[in-house]
């Protein structure tokens, strides 16, 4: 499986919860595959989608998942020790890990060579850390918000890309409509 | 009242509930309160832009969020400002120890307070520089204006800002 279908195939188990969604095609692919006021796409900064998430979780009880991908977290591996140290158990980060920075024409990232995302996030402090193949991802995810505890999920895809349009939401329009959306579920 | 507590005092008293920070020598005292403070979610990053993330992401879920850090990160976050603060239009104080000032001991902090300014102004971020003591009483007004506004905004504070206040 290349990420789109692994996107495609999260869609009924992200439906209910609040998403961040990476820069690029991955925010392109769920906006083709399930556009939703619950989806928070990101239109630029590549890195945050966790840092995002994690203080989306922190600030109000629903369950958010931030996917993100491997090349992306390797820009704000920050991210992972803060995750860890600043529980959130309403929170789920999945790493679609295909080994490439692929909305910019797939150059391999050091997470395809020798660099174990997994063992990153343990070796930060995460505690609940799952390694899938990706035809997994879709039940490993949605054991992991069943159960209620802040899991990071390296899920492990092929790299490739199918085209897709860019999305011509404006940013104060997916805000907006986010936060209805947080409001509402927070009432 | 100590002039840290003035600036957690004024962040109180205008809602905000969460705070990321990044230490300066400066804002050791800010910090250290907020970190028992209940009325704040504090949460530390290892990095600017990545706690921009972070304020972007609790100011959705409901809570005003702001931001703490010395002004020789303004270059690492100038994307997070420009395509996310900025373009999703959410609010962000930035209470910043602007190093490099006059009183300033390390030679190199001047480099980057010789672009401070600049940088700032080149993105429009309204900018508030607090050099005397007495100017922590202006920070109630412009919390609120950054609020109405939902834009980032800048707060400097040098060091006969924090000198003034012993």
């Amino acid at each position: 499986m290349i990420r789109s279908e692994v996107i495609k195939s999260i869609v009924p188990v992200i439906a209910d919860h609040l998403v961040v969604c990476n820069i690029g095609l991955p925010s392109q692919e769920l906006f083709m595959h399930d556009d939703r006021p619950s989806n928070f796409y990101m239109l630029g900064t590549m890195g945050l989608a966790s840092s995002i998430g994690l203080g989306l979780a922190l600030a109000q009880k629903a369950k958010v998942v931030a996917i993100d991908g491997d090349g992306s977290i390797l820009t704000n591996l920050g991210t992972l020790p803060t995750i860890a140290n600043n529980v959130a158990d309403n929170f789920v980060l999945l790493i679609i890990d295909n080994g490439s920075y692929g909305s910019t024409g797939d150059q391999p990232t050091y997470a395809g060579k020798k660099t174990s995302l997994a063992e990153v996030a343990r070796a930060c402090g995460c505690e609940n850390v799952v390694e899938c193949a990706a035809q997994d991802t879709a039940d490993v995810l949605k054991a992991a918000l069943d159960a209620g505890r802040m899991t990071v999920i390296v899920s492990k895809c092929r790299s490739g890309n199918v085209p897709v349009s860019v999305i011509e939401l404006d940013p104060g329009v997916i805000r907006h409509r986010f936060m209805q959306e947080i409001a509402r579920r927070n009432r | 009242m100590t002039i840290h507590e003035d600036i957690v005092e004024s962040l109180a008293r205008n809602r905000v509930g969460f705070v990321t920070t990044v230490p300066c020598k400066q804002l050791a005292g800010v910090i250290g309160l907020l970190e028992h403070d209940d009325r704040f979610l504090h949460v530390p990053s290892n990095k600017e832009d990545e706690g921009m993330g972070l304020c972007a992401g609790a100011f959705m879920g409901g809570k005003r969020a702001a931001i703490i850090m010395q002004n020789t990160a303004i270059g690492v976050t100038i994307n997070a400002l420009a395509t996310l603060i900025q373009y999703y239009n959410i609010p962000l104080p930035m209470l910043i120890s602007y190093r490099g000032e006059v009183g300033e001991k390390v030679a190199c902090q001047v480099e980057m307070a010789v672009h401070t300014k600049a940088l700032l102004a080149q993105l429009a971020i309204p900018t508030y520089h607090f050099h005397r003591a007495g100017d922590v009483e202006d920070l109630d007004g412009i919390l609120a204006h950054c609020f109405m506004a939902k834009k980032p905004v800048a707060i400097l504070m040098d060091a006969s800002f924090w000198g003034g206040a012993k």
